[in-house]
């Protein structure tokens, strides 16, 4: 899958959910996606952006325009040295949440995106890695 | 730290939301909406995000914030002015903000705060027979 | 041996081009592909003749091997000649006549050659007949690619097309949904409405699905996503036109509409109105009322 666009924002204070919201914002409209795609995988990064912040202990995220067999997209990679989630399944679940917020980070994340995937190790960190194709 | 302003109009208090908030910004304007409401006496509370193309699961909660407070002080909130692309991805993301009253556009909130009033006025004056 | 064989073909094919070419399309004619009506004669020879030409150049540089470089060309063109059928609305076996209809010259070719010998020719026969058939083959599967593309545009047409949102009174629109709501099209229909509810101000939008043949639990779903999505953009939905079937399947499914939903459109706009503030009187008729008789009696009314 080759990418035509990269990106790297640290994600340390919450003006920085701010910054990768205008970040994959810009990204979208490159891509050309619509206006109701634009805003869902926006929305879906400020979710994930926050939770790196706030459950990841901070960390970055790798925002690129990738293209796969004549369609282009987003992809966004946050990744942080944070605990980690020990119970995948559960932490997707609408609802579930272990601090602030109304528990609809992951799940809702997962919903506004057409590629979701999470890795995550107790103690190391967690990855997710979504997008979102024109 | 920036604070976003909060006008008065009338006995309604009027927000326009404007700059794509961090979590501090959105979390003052709760704070500052809840000290205003009692302050001004207020009976309505507007909130106007026709500006904003972004609204997630943090301000969402905000919104469903200030409408509990505002309820429990005997205010009305209305949120007015999101925009079709924002309602369709806050529905996705199972936010649905069902204690939140909403308008098409600030006319249309003022006026559903107005009704609110002259409807309770209405009944007092009916107690008062 | 492939190299061989194809140059066996290949030789055959340039020495007897003169009669293969009008065989074959005698044997095109005769398969009744002029009837259709969609290619006219002077289009079949001219197809034909670059077909036989490129055919014999891919044999004469690389045999036998289709996969090839050499055969580049001459699959181009019969790929944009079977997406064009398709186009056209060719049938697939009408389509892929044109290059089993090959095989009949090409044999008689090979028996009239006297240079071969009877184990030469069986094995011409053998390797041109593989080497039809894949051409064949490949002839089908652009032409079914090729309807497929057709079909996915035309669904995309449909979706834009058949979902026009009315006004029916200040302030109040309506929906009216015909056929089945997939996810795709609900999108379309769903920020399609949201979107006339924003430029017309509408209060209130009426969805209506007296055309929809069946709800199943994700249609029910997305009915209820553009309810909500409306709702916080501070308008109200009604859905009307509920069919009786479809209630009961609804309740079967343990779908739940939490909104009000009303028998017909014209129920529901009655509701519209009323939540609008509106009322609706029956007009009195007056005997020998005429407008002469309202200009005079103007202020009465």
């Amino acid at each position: 899958m080759p990418t035509t666009r990269t990106e790297r924002v640290g994600i340390k204070v919450s003006d920085d959910v701010v910054r990768v919201r205008q970040i994959t914002r810009a990204f979208a409209l490159e891509v050309g996606l619509s206006l109701v795609d634009q805003t869902k995988i926006v929305t879906a990064s400020s979710e994930l952006a926050r939770n790196t912040l706030d459950y990841g202990g901070g960390g970055e995220v790798t925002a690129e325009i990738v293209e796969q067999g004549g369609r282009r997209g987003v992809r966004l990679t946050f990744d942080d040295k944070g605990p980690g989630i020990a119970d995948i399944e559960q932490a997707l679940k609408d609802g579930f949440t272990s601090g602030r917020g109304m528990g609809l980070g992951l799940g809702g994340a997962k919903r506004l995106s057409n590629e979701f995937s999470i890795v995550s190790e107790p103690g190391l960190g967690t990855k997710i890695t979504i997008a979102r194709w024109k | 730290m920036d604070r976003i302003p909060i006008l008065k109009f009338g006995n309604a208090l009027l927000v326009t939301i404007q700059v794509d908030m961090h979590d501090q910004l959105a979390t003052a304007l709760e704070e500052d909406l809840t000290s205003k409401i009692v302050s001004h006496n207020a009976r309505g509370v507007l909130i106007d995000i026709s500006a904003l193309d972004v609204v997630d699961s943090f301000i969402g909660r905000m919104l469903d914030n200030i409408a509990a407070v505002s309820r429990i002080l005997d205010a009305d909130t209305v949120v007015v002015g999101m925009r079709p692309a924002v309602a369709i991805t806050l529905v996705e993301l199972g936010l649905s903000l069902t204690g939140v009253k909403t308008a098409l556009n600030v006319e249309r909130g003022m006026a559903m705060i107005h009704d609110r009033l002259a409807g309770s006025e209405a009944d007092d004056a009916d107690d008062e027979d | 041996m492939a190299a061989q064989a194809g140059s066996d073909v290949a030789s055959l094919v340039s020495r007897n081009e003169k009669t293969i070419l009008p065989e074959w399309v005698e044997f095109q004619k005769k398969a009744g592909i002029l009837h259709t009506g969609r290619i006219s004669e002077g289009e079949l020879q001219s197809q034909s003749r670059n077909f036989l030409h490129l055919l014999h150049e891919a044999l004469t540089q690389g045999g036998t091997d289709t996969s090839g470089s050499a055969y580049e060309a001459a699959k181009a063109m019969l790929a944009e000649l079977s997406r064009s059928r398709a186009m056209q609305g060719f049938s697939p076996s009408e389509t892929a006549t044109f290059i089993f209809s090959l095989k009949q010259p090409l044999f008689n070719a090979i028996n009239r050659d006297a240079s071969l010998s009877a184990d030469q020719k069986a094995s011409t026969v053998w390797t041109s007949t593989m080497l039809l058939d894949e051409l064949g083959l490949f002839t089908l599967e652009i032409f079914q690619k090729s309807r497929e593309e057709v079909i996915v545009r035309q669904q995309r047409e449909i979706a834009e097309l058949s979902t026009p949102v009315v006004k029916l009174w200040e302030g109040i629109l309506a929906l009216p949904l015909i056929g089945t709501l997939d996810s795709q099209r609900t999108q379309v229909v769903m920020e399609n409405l949201l979107q006339t509810i924003v430029d017309d101000e509408a209060e209130i939008a009426i969805i209506d699905i007296t055309g929809v043949p069946t709800v199943d639990t994700l249609t029910a779903q997305h009915l209820l996503k553009t309810v909500a999505a409306a709702r916080l953009m501070g308008a109200d939905c009604l859905i009307s036109g509920i069919r009786p079937q479809i209630a009961q399947t609804m309740v079967h499914l343990g779908v739940e509409l939490n909104v009000i939903s009303k028998a017909s459109l014209a129920d529901a706009f009655a509701v519209a109105l009323r939540q609008t503030g509106r009322t609706i009187v029956k007009a009195k008729r007056v005997e020998g009322y005429t407008f002469a008789d309202k200009k005079s009696g103007g202020q009465d009314a």
